[in-house]
């Protein structure tokens, strides 16, 4: 059990996806204007990094030990196919679901984050259950990096900001502050 | 407007070419894949072979050759195929007389940022730890790191005895043989290591001293003879 | 941009300039985030990332512009996949079987490059319209803005975070290395200074012309 919370743990804020190892960075810095967008997209990512842990573990499971060369093309089209079946299954039995996560979805899954999921949780050798969590904490971390840094967004609109540091340059800037920030996560787990 | 004419230009390519496509695009690529996949594959087995050995010479001073030894369950077996990496081994090592040198155990533990992994040499008559190499961490560069680069750290695992069991204390207390001093500023990641140390001695103190009470020739490696 | 396929050496000239500083994918166009800042904690890393990625683009660019006019439209964006796959397997198994330091140093981000937006975006906007040499021109202009871009923030990254460039030691045993820049909010700022140079840069020379 504490082995599962320590993967939980560690993905969520130790080795935050976004914040320590840079996945999932074109939606951060293009899409978090506002929070609740944010949440939204994070949400959306969640869904489909627990779909990409099943995928890809019934794929490491079942063909990869085969075929270790097909790892990469696999992953990248079966997750994609994955999730633009789930989106149909989604419009047809809830559309509230569908209106919410909407767009999203398809856009999530050419994110770095997602293969980055799937590769890493092989290298880790997670197993079924170990998988699913370390994909509901790497979705966790993500949708918290995204609101935190649309929250604080949000809050630079108000602000009078020159003109060569708005945009990419400030977003940037904010995430080395709010990365920095989480390193100090990086010890809840050395005493144990 | 132009779209119409386009429309009726631009006809729907039949499903029949959709699929042709993407079939021969993907013979093409899984061509390339194997053939890739094929010619790298022995050199890639070589590197890891080459790393391993590296790091168990280093660890186990004076080895010139190891046998791969197996944990079935009920007793060490030797395996025959150098390149096996998989189930629970540790490795005997033999200098160039064919005398034995010690054991060197792979074992991981988690760190400060994330797990670190690392070789044990462990001299199993002497009973202490003879080497230790780490293999794999992301400890924070310039602190945990030290754990690798630190050479006052280094001298820890010279001759640390593993009786009772192995501690960390902290710099400059150490009081007994089998305690290991901790980095300054890096007591987390020195202290993975000690409990890494500790870990792999529970798991295979007593599997190590039942193989070679049963197997007194294992001293001398039998192609020595 | 698209111009007629005039293929004069001026044009191609122009698409292998125009990757390095006009339309730099790092810092004009924002692509390709994730590699750059990354593994980018030493110089060499950067340069392997740099190398990787422009191989990668390289050969893509060159097969998806021989056959613009075989694939059909509608499974384009899959055909590219499969063929950037492909290559990126190829560097994959190459850097392990031949540089198992750097593979070990990169780890999981090579196989990362098949996401990186910059290499679908070349595909989807240039090669698939445009003539093999000028692809080719395009894509080693934009290997060569990427690599360049990466090895500045590997550059600063070392120098600041370690005091020392290419592995050699800068300024000697004294130096306290600023540790957090080759951590990653080290990669954040560095980028984001970076970037905002290169607008100062710019809004210059508006103002001069």
């Amino acid at each position: 059990m504490s082995e599962l919370i320590w993967i939980f743990i560690s993905a969520l804020l130790v080795n935050n996806f976004t914040l320590s190892l840079f996945l999932g960075l074109c939606p951060f810095l293009g899409v978090t204007q506002r929070v609740q967008t944010a949440f939204r997209l994070g949400l959306a990512n969640i869904f489909v990094m627990l779909i990409t842990a099943l995928a890809s573990y019934a794929l490491n499971t079942w063909v990869l030990v085969h075929a270790p060369y097909l790892r990469l093309i696999s992953f990248i089209i079966v997750i994609a196919s994955a999730v633009q079946f789930v989106e149909m299954a989604i419009k047809k039995l809830s559309p509230e679901l569908f209106k919410a996560l909407g767009i999203f979805l398809p856009l999530i899954t050419t994110n770095c984050a997602i293969l980055g999921l799937a590769l890493f949780s092989t290298s880790k050798g997670y197993n079924f259950v170990e998988g699913i969590i370390y994909a509901l904490g790497a979705g966790g971390g993500v949708t918290l990096a995204l609101v935190l840094l649309a929250g604080i967004r949000e809050e630079t609109k108000v602000l009078n900001i020159p003109k060569i540091i708005q945009g990419t340059a400030l977003n940037l800037i904010i995430a080395g502050i709010v990365s920095m920030a989480f390193m100090g996560f990086a010890g809840l787990f050395g005493g144990h | 407007m132009s779209t119409e004419e386009n429309i009726i230009e631009e006809k729907e390519p039949s499903s029949f070419r959709l699929i042709m496509t993407l079939g021969v695009a993907g013979f093409l690529s899984g061509l390339i894949l194997v053939s890739t996949y094929l010619y790298t594959k022995p050199i890639i087995a070589q590197n890891k072979a080459d790393a391993l050995k590296a790091a168990v010479f280093e660890v186990l001073p004076g080895t010139a050759r190891f046998t791969t030894m197996n944990w079935n369950g009920n007793q060490l077996t030797a395996v025959e195929d150098e390149q096996t990496i998989e189930g629970e081994l540790v490795y005997f090592g033999y200098d160039s007389s064919g005398q034995f040198t010690g054991v060197a155990i792979p074992g991981e533990e988690g760190g400060y940022q994330d797990i670190i992994s690392a070789l044990a040499g462990y001299d199993p008559e002497a009973r202490v730890i003879i080497g230790l190499k780490v293999l794999e961490s992301k400890e924070t560069p310039g602190l945990g790191d030290k754990i690798i680069l630190d050479k006052d750290f280094q001298s820890n695992f010279k001759e640390l005895s593993v009786d009772p069991e192995i501690t960390v204390v902290k710099k400059g207390e150490k009081t007994s043989d089998n305690q290991i001093q901790a980095i300054t500023g890096a007591t987390i990641s020195s202290n993975a290591i000690g409990r890494l140390l500790q870990k792999s001695m529970t798991q295979w103190k007593e599997r190590i001293d039942e193989y070679n009470r049963s197997n007194p020739s294992s001293k001398v490696s039998d192609d020595a003879n | 941009m698209m111009q007629t396929e005039e293929q004069n050496t001026s044009q191609a000239m122009q698409e292998l300039v125009k990757g390095i500083w006009k339309e730099n994918p790092v810092f004009v166009a924002v692509l390709g985030m994730c590699p750059s800042l990354a593994v980018t904690n030493t110089a060499v890393n950067a340069l392997a990332m740099g190398l990787a990625t422009t191989f990668v683009l390289l050969f893509s660019s060159i097969l998806v512009s021989l056959l613009r006019k075989t694939i059909p439209k509608q499974v384009r964006i899959t055909s590219y996949i499969v063929i950037i796959a492909t290559f990126v397997t190829v560097i994959d198994f190459t850097l392990a079987a031949f540089f198992p330091d750097i593979h070990k140093a990169l780890g999981a981000f090579i196989a990362l490059i098949v996401v990186n937006c910059l290499i679908l975006g070349r595909q989807e906007s240039f090669a698939s319209k445009n003539n093999v040499r000028l692809s080719i021109m395009d894509a080693v202009g934009m290997s060569l803005g990427f690599t360049f871009a990466l090895l500045c923030i590997g550059i600063v990254r070392e120098v600041l975070g370690s005091g020392s460039l290419f592995g050699l030691s800068l300024f000697g045993p004294h130096f306290e290395p600023w540790i957090v820049m080759i951590l990653p909010p080290g990669g954040f700022f560095v980028l984001g200074f970076l970037l905002l140079y290169f607008n100062w840069l710019t809004e210059r020379r508006k103002k001069y012309h």
